[in-house]
Formats: C-alpha cells, structure tokens, sequence
C-alpha cells in the first residue's frame, strides 16, 4: 500500500506508548507475600523451564526448595527482562495481525486505514493490562485475531488453526469459541452439506482435533493429570464471582446477596442458562446467514454476554469484548469508542490497586484525541451512521413519534462520560466512608454493568435487525 | 455534540498534535530521574528561594553553580514558589541529590507547562512559511509537515523530557522572534530576542545574524533597485529604539547586580572558560575531528617511533574528565583560537546577510548558518547545542528540495549524536523507537513533498545515513559484551562523536555552499 510509513510511524508510536506505560509500576510490585501477576508469570517460568512436563500441573507442594529461593524475586534487570519479552510477543503475533486487519479493511480510504490502525493500537486497556499490570493477553488476542482475519479472508483452515492456538495459550478465549463455531457451521451449511460443505466441515474437524492434540500431547499421558489440568483452567469451585467485577451478577450482588443464599449448582445452572439464552439468537442468525458483518458483530456480543453473565469472570476479561469491539470500530466509530472507554473505566480498581492512575489518564485521553480525530465520532451519531435505522423504521411502525433515538443516544453518551469522570476523580481524591469502605470499587462495577447491559442490547439489536432490511431489500428488488 | 467538539478543540489538527505530543511528554516522566540536569534545576530552585539575590551568583554550596543569566534565575525563583506546594524538602540548599516522586512530578510538569510557549510559536511560525502546495491532502502539506518537524522533534523530548532541561520554551522564544521578523514586526523580534539572550546566553551563537539582519534590513528603510544599500534611507528613529530595546532589557536583567558590584561574578559564571576543549563526550564537531586525527597521528607516530612515549602527556582526552589537556602531535588550542575559528567561519555567511539580503529567508539561513559555526569550532561545545541549527532548519526545509536534503543529513546524525545522553537500559527502547518514528517520518514526508524533483539523497548519503543503524548495533549491542570493554571503554564515544561529526561538517559545508551560490546568483530576489 501506499503511505507505507505512515503505517511503520504508527506502529512505532504504538510501540512507544507500550514502552514508557511499562516503566510504571507493576502488579504486585513489592508487595509480598501475595505479589501479583508478575509474580504469577515470572512462577510459571520458574515451574516450566525447571519441571518435566509431566509435572507441570501438578505443582502443588510450595516447599520444592531448588525453586523456592526464586520466589518474589525482583530486580530492575529482571523487570527489564520481563517487559521486554511482552514488548517481543506483542511486536510478533498482534501488531502485525492489527496491521494485516487494518490494510485488508474494504471501502475505506488508505488514511482511514491507517488512522484505524492506530487507534486500535492506541487502546488503553490492553496496554495498560500487559505492560502495566503485566500480562501476555496480546498473544491469545493476536492468535484470535489472526483467526478472524483467516476466517474473514476466506483461509478457513488457517484462521481455525489460529484460534485453536489462541485457546490452547489461554482458555479465556473459548467466550470467542462459539462465534467461530457458528460461522463456519453457516459457511459449510451454505456451501451445501452433501458437497463442498461437508469437505470442508471435514477439513475444519481435523484440523481442530489435531492441534488440540498437539498442544495437550504431553499431558496425556495419565488421566489424573488431564483431569488435573482442566480442574486448574476451569475453576468452578471459587464461586460465582470473586473481587469486583463489571458484571451482573456481583451487581445483583449488591442488592440480594445471591452468592451465599443461593447454593453452588443453583448458581452454575443461573449462570449457564442465562449466557446461553442471551447469546443464542445472535449465534442461530450467523448459522443461517453467515456474514463476515454479522460474525464481528456476535463476537462481540458473544463475548459480552459471556462477561456479563458467566462463572468466574475476572475485570480483565473484558479485554475480550474490546478485541472484537475494536474491529468494528471503522463501521460504528461513535458507539465503539465509547464502549472501549468505558471498557477501560471497568477496570479503574485494578489500575488504581497497581499505581498506574497517569499511565491510564494519560493513554485515554490519547485515545480519544485519535479517535476524535480520525473517524470525527461526533458527526456520525445520525440513525444510519449508528446502523440503528432499519430499527427505527421498524419501530416507527408502531411509535410513529420515535424519531430521537440518536438524540437520546447522545445525551446517554454525555451522562456515562460525565459519570466515568466524576467517579474517576471521586476514587482518586475522596476516602470511603468508614462502613463502605468497597464504596468506590463497586459504584464503578455498577456503573460500568449498566453501560454494558445498554452495550448488549444495542449490538443484538444491530445483529438482528441487519438481515430483516437485507431481506426486505430484497423482497423490494 | 458540535459544541462538544468545539470544546474539546480536537477537530482541528494542530491541537490533536500538540495534545498528542504533550501526552507523550506525560508519559516519559517516569523516565531517567537521576540526570545530574534535575538535580542542577532543583539546586536552582533552592539557590533562589532560600537566599537574597546578593548571593545567587555566589553561593557554591552545591558544585552546579548557578551559569545561566539573571532572567533563568528570576523563572527559577517563580517557579519555586509554586514548587513549595509539592513538596517543601527540595527548597533547601544542604539536600544535595534530594530527589522525592513529588520533586520529579512537579519539576517534569514545569517543563511539559512551559511548552506552551513553544507550541504557541510553532504556530506563528506554521502562519508564516507558505512551502509549495503539493496535494490536497492534510499530510502533504508544508505546515500540518512543519508542525510535526517541531512538535515532534526528536532531540527536544529527549532533552528535555527524559534528560531533564527546559529549552522547550526558550527555543519557543526565538522561534516566536523569527516568525515575528517574517511578519516585519522587527521591534517585538528584537526585543524577544534580548529578552531570550538573559534566559540562555549560548544564544549568543546566533545574536550577529540578529545584529546583521536588523540594522541592514530594519534600520536601512529601502535599497536600491539592484539590492544593493542605500545609505540615505538609514533610519535613526529606528536604530536608537532598537538600541533602547535592547538596552532596557539588559538594564532589567543585569541592573540589579550591576547596583550589587557583582558583574564580574556574574561573568565569570556565565562564560567559564576553565573547562577543557571539549565536554567528556566529544561534541561532533570539527575539534572532534582534530582530536581524532591527533590521536591517530600519534598512534601513528609512536608505532613508527617518531615520537617518545615519555613526552606523551598522561592525561587522556578520553579518559571522560573535564580538563584542559595538551594535544601530542598537533598544535593546542585555546579559547582565542576557537574564538577566531568561530568569527572567520560566520563572515561569509554575514557579508551575504549584508550586501545581498534576501529577506526574512535570507536571515534564518544566516542564523543556521551562525548557529552551524558556532557549533563547529566553539569552546566547550555541548552536544545538545545542535539543537540550536536544526530548530531554525526545519523552517527552511519545507521551502526547498536543496534544503531538505541539508536538513535531513544534518537532523539525523544530529539526532544520533544525542544517543550518548541517556545510556540507561531502561531508556534504550524509547530513545531508538522515537528516533525510528522521527528519521522516517521526516525523510518520507519530505521525500513526498519533493517527490517532482530530483532526489534528496545521492548514493554516498544514503549510505552514510545508513551506517548509522550498524553503528549503534555495534556500540550498544556488540561493544558491550567484547574484551575491549574493559581496555578501550570510550570507543563506542569515540565512534559516534567521529561519524557524527563528518556528517555535520559536510552538512555545514553544503549549507554554506548553497548560501554562497544563492546570494551570488539572485540579485532581484523577492523579500
């Protein structure tokens, strides 16, 4: 493409930012005995280059002394070290598969898709996460990404075997499993199942099957250690919720304390009715029309349904609605930007808890300026920009007086913003009261569900109301 | 929404620029706390909040005596009565090397607000130059280019934001006086630059093209028709409040220790010509180039036994102290001789200003040209000085191809000279991914600019700007983990002053080339 420097410049602005934020503190930064999730990535290095495979999940015995002296080490080479392998993973897997998505984009001027690109890479929550709380999220959502592209592009061989890595890195990614699952299902059922599309449903299985084996060889080897493994990646026994956490379940929490009233497998069977019900039209649609639109879209709301109502969720995992949200982010530039602010607001305690308070500040406002500047949000916030017109046409059947839904759009945007920054300064500069003291950290949980609940129905709204003007277009014709 | 837009000024692209480069800036306070500039700018603070003006120029607590004139001083005074709210401890002229996270946060934020002046005056200057108009697009055109050159300009944020120096908003001040001679108001040029001389005084490098440029071009109302000066047009009105210009601003700034009997002080501390020929790290100028060839002839001499090993003085210029030495084989030089260097490399470049004005263009390239030579063949030269050359360049290479070219060889080994400053791992990173983001966006956009004509580059350029990629592999990734560590640690310095200091010369050499051949050709050039 042309303007090919442009593109090397943002990339190495992207750099740059993930660089200096990584300077800052980390998690857990001299805080025995607990530590954080440096300690945690620096413990597995510790098991895995030490241990045999063999006994990699079995680790549970924390007097195995030849590695226990390593335990809290912390020096500026070592940090240096860290920082540096997530910069490498980063520069590797997800920045070239943003760069290769941003130039694949179609009907959009080179600007713009430069301009894409470097919003995405500017995205707050990610960097602040791997290189300030100290992760490697960008290699599962890399791999991810390198799925959808592969997908999207039509290589759906490669794209499965992508995203089969990306789980196999981090489980997490299964909130994106289904989406990819169903799309390709659509694609197979559309090319017709008695001829290429049962090859190619053949094709996918195997490849699937394979690299899952692949990767989980080694512990195959007993059946206690299987079953080991998946009781350390899915941990039902901790409960419906721990910490705080953006969803709706520690919201309710606060009204009615369902999690001690209600017992263990009442509340699994809760959760897991209800993030199937809620993701259930938006899968059965890409089934039947598979879209490379609608398969961006269901991600999307796949995995916020999955944030908002699963087991287990952690604040970060909202890093998995970002990823698909950042994708869309040329086609609904208002409502995007809006959700990956407030994304990056949900996490607020941690980064707090980690000292990164100019860091965030800092990155957000930057993301914003971009966006702002390269898709200018705030003239495309009419019914069709928002992709909400054949809605509104729709429900003007009924209401023939609904005709200020963007108006109403907006002034929801101005509250939630003006909201995120009061709170912002209120944690910031206040102390909780004496009997709350969680006051802050669960306002802005409460807050930030809100915001997300309105996010859900929004984008099932643009999912399923896309194919009816499809249709009726047709119909028309 | 429109009126949020408005209000968030973010439609426009030079505020997303200067808020996205201010971002930045927040984001490298973290960087490099402990450069012995910070705690330099806090001595100052303590110097001058603590104690009467009576004993500013003399107190000697600290070894970083106060050496800028009485204008810093007085901003250093403003700005510790603000720094008291942060933290009280810094303002004590015993807490030697005091540094807190509040000291850093307030002394990073001082630069990052000062540099509002800086961005004000990119913006006059952006008003003034019209370059040609390429295309249609935003990123082609000379200004949105401009404004990025100085915003962004590599050598400033690294400067000041991670080394810890405020030239943001000094060298605002002069590029407010230059665009104000673009737009002919002469007396506001004039009197900020009088005003920016009691700030910094190695602005004293540039101050005959001022001197020149006014009295030729202010003070001599017309020329005539062949260019040439018209003695009967010579304006005493204009020269006498020029002169009372520059007068009252020394009166203010020197005045009161002048009442004091403290002059000679004061002098002393601002021009301290006890230090050696050069810094510890060798500016990359022509003294550079002379010690390397005294080194190598000596070398030389001594493997062929021309010379006796015990005549070779034992101090090293190498060795990374500041003193004065003796050269072995070539003659020594002292501060007159620098002086004279300096005042015969800057004539040509004034007898043009002078017989051959060319207008506001003909006096920036004038004072580059000053700054240029004064870089060359100065006493004590600071790396950082470059500075002073590729600020006032960068306005003259958006306007033609010839000069784009000067400013692109002489900006980025300028830059790379600059590398030794921050030698921190942690800084590693950002000081080669900042200067990756400005070389190439400076040479595509202005390769883009001149795209219609011929080149920027010849073969040996690019090759030579090239090199300096396997340059800084070899000294910070190769160096470091070779024998020669222990022996020879100064060759990596050694290597980047050498290399660099060929590239500035020829870029020196061309500019003035390009001068000399301009003035002799245009003689009805338009102002």
């Amino acid at each position: 493409m042309e303007k090919w420097y442009l593109m090397t410049v943002v990339v190495l602005i992207g750099l740059t930012v993930r660089w200096t934020v990584s300077l800052n503190s980390y998690s857990g930064a001299g805080k025995p005995p607990m530590f954080g999730d440096y300690e945690a990535q620096r413990h597995w290095q510790e098991i895995t280059f030490n241990l045999p495979v063999k006994q990699w999940a079995k680790f549970i015995n924390p007097d195995w002394i030849a590695l226990h002296t390593s335990r809290g080490y912390e020096s500026q080479a070592h940090k240096l070290f860290m920082r540096t392998t997530v910069l490498i993973a980063d520069l590797l897997i997800y920045i070239p598969a943003v760069v290769l998505y941003c130039c694949c984009l179609k009907e959009i001027s080179t600007k713009k898709k430069i301009a894409n690109a470097l919003c995405i890479l500017l995205y707050p929550g990610l960097i602040l996460i791997d290189y300030g709380h100290f992760q490697y999220n960008s290699v599962s959502l890399g791999f991810a990404l390198w799925g959808v592209l592969g997908i999207s592009c039509d290589c759906d061989l490669l794209g499965s075997l992508a995203f089969c890595l990306a789980i196999n890195y981090k489980q997490m990614e299964l909130y994106h499993a289904l989406p990819f699952f169903c799309f390709l299902l659509g694609k197979c059922f559309k090319k017709g199942l008695k001829g290429k599309g049962f090859v190619l449903l053949v094709k996918l299985a195997c490849i699937v099957v394979a690299s899952f084996v692949l990767c989980w060889l080694p512990f195959f080897t007993e059946r206690e250690q299987t079953l080991q493994v998946l009781r350390r990646l899915f941990p039902v026994d901790r409960g419906l919720f721990e910490d705080k956490v953006a969803n709706i379940w520690c919201s309710f929490n606060v009204f009615l304390k369902i999690k001690d009233i209600l017992p263990r497998h009442i509340q699994l069977i809760m959760s897991f009715c209800s993030t199937f019900l809620s993701l259930l039209p938006a899968c059965i649609k890409l089934i039947l029309q598979p879209s490379s639109k609608g398969f961006k879209f269901t991600l999307v709301s796949c995995a916020l349904s999955f944030f908002l109502f699963s087991f287990q969720v952690h604040e970060k995992s909202i890093l998995l609605v970002s990823l698909p949200v950042c994708l869309v982010l040329s086609e609904i530039p208002f409502m995007s930007t809006w959700f990956l602010l407030v994304s990056t607001f949900s996490m607020l305690p941690l980064l707090l808890k980690d000292e990164l308070l100019m860091p965030s500040v800092v990155t957000t406002m930057a993301f914003f300026i971009a966006c702002v500047t390269s898709f200018s949000i705030f003239e495309k916030t009419s019914e069709e920009e928002l992709q909400l017109k054949s809605f509104s046409i729709s429900v003007r059947k009924y209401l023939p007086c609904f005709t200020f839904l963007s108006r109403i759009i907006q002034y929801l945007f101005l509250i939630s913003v003006i909201t995120m920054v009061l709170l912002t300064l209120m944690t910031v500069t206040l102390d909780p009261p004496q009997k709350l003291p969680d006051l802050f950290s669960v306002l802005v949980c409460f807050v930030s569900c809100l915001n997300f609940l309105f996010f859900l129905v929004y984008f099932n709204i643009i999912i399923m109301w896309d194919s009816k003007s499809g249709r009726n277009q047709k119909k028309i014709s | 929404m429109a009126a949020l837009t408005i209000a968030t000024g973010t439609g426009n692209w030079f505020s997303a620029l200067a808020l996205g480069v201010t971002l930045l800036k927040c984001l490298l306070i973290p960087t490099y706390s402990h450069s012995t500039d910070f705690e330099v700018h806090r001595n100052w603070l303590a110097i001058t909040h603590s104690l009467p003006i009576s004993q500013w120029y003399y107190e000697a607590t600290s070894e970083w005596t106060l050496d800028y004139p009485p204008f810093f001083a007085w901003f250093e005074y403003i700005l510790s009565h603000v720094a008291k709210y942060f933290d009280q401890e810094m303002l004590n002229v015993h807490n030697l090397n005091y540094s807190s996270s509040r000291t850093l946060l307030f002394q990073r934020f001082s630069v990052i607000f000062m540099d509002v002046l800086f961005v004000y005056a990119v913006r006059e200057c952006c008003k003034c130059i019209d370059g040609k108009k390429v295309g249609k697009e935003l990123t082609e055109k000379p200004k949105f280019i401009l404004s990025v050159l100085l915003l962004w300009n590599f050598g400033l944020l690294i400067v000041d934001h991670i080394h810890f120096q405020y030239n943001g908003f000094l060298f605002g001040l002069m590029l407010l006086s230059i665009a104000r001679l673009f737009q002919k108001r002469h007396m506001e040029g004039a009197f900020l630059f009088a005003v920016l001389l009691h700030f910094k005084h190695i602005y004293l490098y540039v101050a005959p093209a001022y001197g020149v440029y006014l009295l030729r071009s202010y003070c001599f109302t017309a020329n005539k028709p062949d260019g040439s000066i018209r003695w009967k047009s010579f304006s005493f009105v204009r020269v006498i409040s020029l002169g009372l210009v520059v007068f009252l601003v020394s009166a203010l700034s020197l005045g009161p220790f002048l009442a004091l009997n403290q002059l000679p002080q004061v002098f002393s501390r601002l021009f301290p010509f006890k230090r050696g020929l050069c810094h510890a790290y060798w500016a990359p100028n022509f003294w550079a180039l002379y010690n390397a060839l005294d080194k190598v002839l000596s070398v030389i001499g001594l493997k062929l036994k021309f010379l006796d090993p015990n005549n070779i003085p034992k101090a090293s210029m190498t060795s990374g102290l500041v003193q004065q030495f003796q050269h072995t084989v070539l003659p020594s030089v002292t501060p007159l001789a620098t002086l004279i260097c300096t005042l015969i490399a800057i004539l040509p470049s004034i007898f043009c200003l002078w017989f051959k004005p060319q207008g506001p263009r003909g006096f920036l390239r004038c004072l580059t040209l000053c700054a240029l030579s004064s870089f060359m063949f100065g006493w004590h030269v600071h790396e950082k000085a470059i500075l002073l050359a590729i600020l006032p360049m960068s306005l003259l290479s958006v306007g033609k191809a010839g000069d784009a070219s000067i400013f692109l060889i002489l900006t980025t080994t300028g830059h790379y000279s600059l590398f030794p400053l921050l030698f921190t791992a942690p800084e590693l990173p950002i000081k080669i991914l900042l200067m990756l983001l400005f070389t190439i966006y400076s040479i595509s956009s202005l390769k883009t600019l001149f795209r219609k004509e011929k080149p920027l580059f010849n073969w040996m350029e690019t090759f030579y700007l090239l090199g300096l990629g396997p340059l800084e592999v070899c000294c910070e990734f190769v160096f470091p983990f070779t024998s020669w560590k222990v022996k020879y640690p100064f060759i990596p310095l050694l290597l980047t002053s050498v290399y660099c200091a060929v590239g500035i010369t020829y870029a020196w050499f061309k500019l003035y080339v390009s001068v000399l051949i301009d003035s002799a050709i245009g003689k009805t050039k338009k102002q």
